[in-house]
């Protein structure tokens, strides 16, 4: 097991039922992955495009709370809104997905988070998120 | 073939859709339907939490609810299942759900094109005019998809 940034070791537990887990980090953000299988399955081998959303919106999380420690804060968030945008079909392999905070206010952050399977370069899902901050 | 299929309907394909995959793992349930809506339901569960200090559903899984409902809603629309892959989706949250409530997400699909569906619709915990949030979203058409030729499917019996 990669060594998961400090205090992600708890993803929520909707997020470990599915069975996401931490893989790594990159530039201090954690890069979340999610395996195959049944319990992300939409349509035959295919992944479900809720499945995707939960894993986008879980790093999405993940990002921020590494970027809320590293600034000494832990506030309760809250969800606003999240927009995900599907490029590409998910295949029957694992996905990966890392957030990218582009403002962290005072009251609310807006993240951007990326998912991809085989190919960092060819994202199959993207979203963006605002999060409330209290 | 000279039968015509029958035409698409939400409860009985709910059978067949909610046995597998990520919808069955999620436990949804067919709740109602109209011409041009679909509404499903979403225990309670404690492992699809989303937060440590309160017993509340997390948001994935209503975005998982509210895909699945946008998808049936287009289906029951256009009469059949032709496959269509969720190209937009947003989701804006009004509030949490309550502690250990189930929640019902109803979708309608208000327009749709050749290549094109725009489904809306609220996410509630029981009062439908309380929402938990509204969905928008907008889908695609997509090539064959294997489960077509499921009778469950065409609104024949699921256990066919």
């Amino acid at each position: 097991m990669p060594e998961a940034p400090e205090g992600l070791s708890d993803l929520p537990a909707y997020a470990r039922s599915l069975g996401i887990t931490v893989h790594g980090e990159d530039a201090g953000m954690p890069v979340l992955t999610v395996a195959f299988g049944p319990m992300v399955e939409g349509r035959p081998h295919h992944f479900h495009g809720g499945a995707t959303a939960g894993l986008l919106e879980t790093a999405g999380y993940a990002a921020l709370r590494t970027a809320l420690l590293a600034a000494g804060r832990d506030p309760q968030l809250k969800p606003i809104n999240i927009t995900v945008q599907y490029l590409a079909a998910g295949k029957s392999r694992p996905s990966f997905a890392i957030g990218r905070i582009t403002r962290l206010g005072r009251r609310n952050a807006n993240v951007t988070i990326e998912a991809w399977q085989e190919d960092r370069s060819r994202p199959i899902a993207t979203a963006v998120m605002n999060i409330l901050m209290v | 073939m000279t039968t015509p299929p029958a035409r698409f309907d939400a409860r009985e394909a709910s059978q067949w859709f909610f046995r597998h995959g990520h919808t069955g793992w999620l436990g949804l349930r067919f709740a109602d339907q109209g011409d041009n809506w679909v509404e499903l339901e979403l225990p309670w569960r404690k492992d699809l939490l989303g937060d440590r200090s309160r017993p509340v559903l997390a948001s994935g899984p209503i975005i998982s609810l509210m895909d699945m409902a946008s998808g049936m809603a287009i289906w029951q629309a256009s009469g059949t299942f032709n496959p269509v892959a969720t190209l937009d989706l947003r989701v804006d949250y009004q509030r949490p759900a309550r502690e250990r409530a189930s929640v019902r997400g109803r979708v309608e699909c208000y327009r749709r094109t050749r290549s094109a569906a725009f489904v809306r619709g609220i996410a509630h915990d029981g009062d439908p005019d309380d929402p938990v949030a509204h969905v928008a979203g907008v889908f695609m058409t997509i090539g064959a998809d294997p489960r077509a030729g499921n009778p469950a499917l065409k609104g024949g019996s699921s256990d066919a």
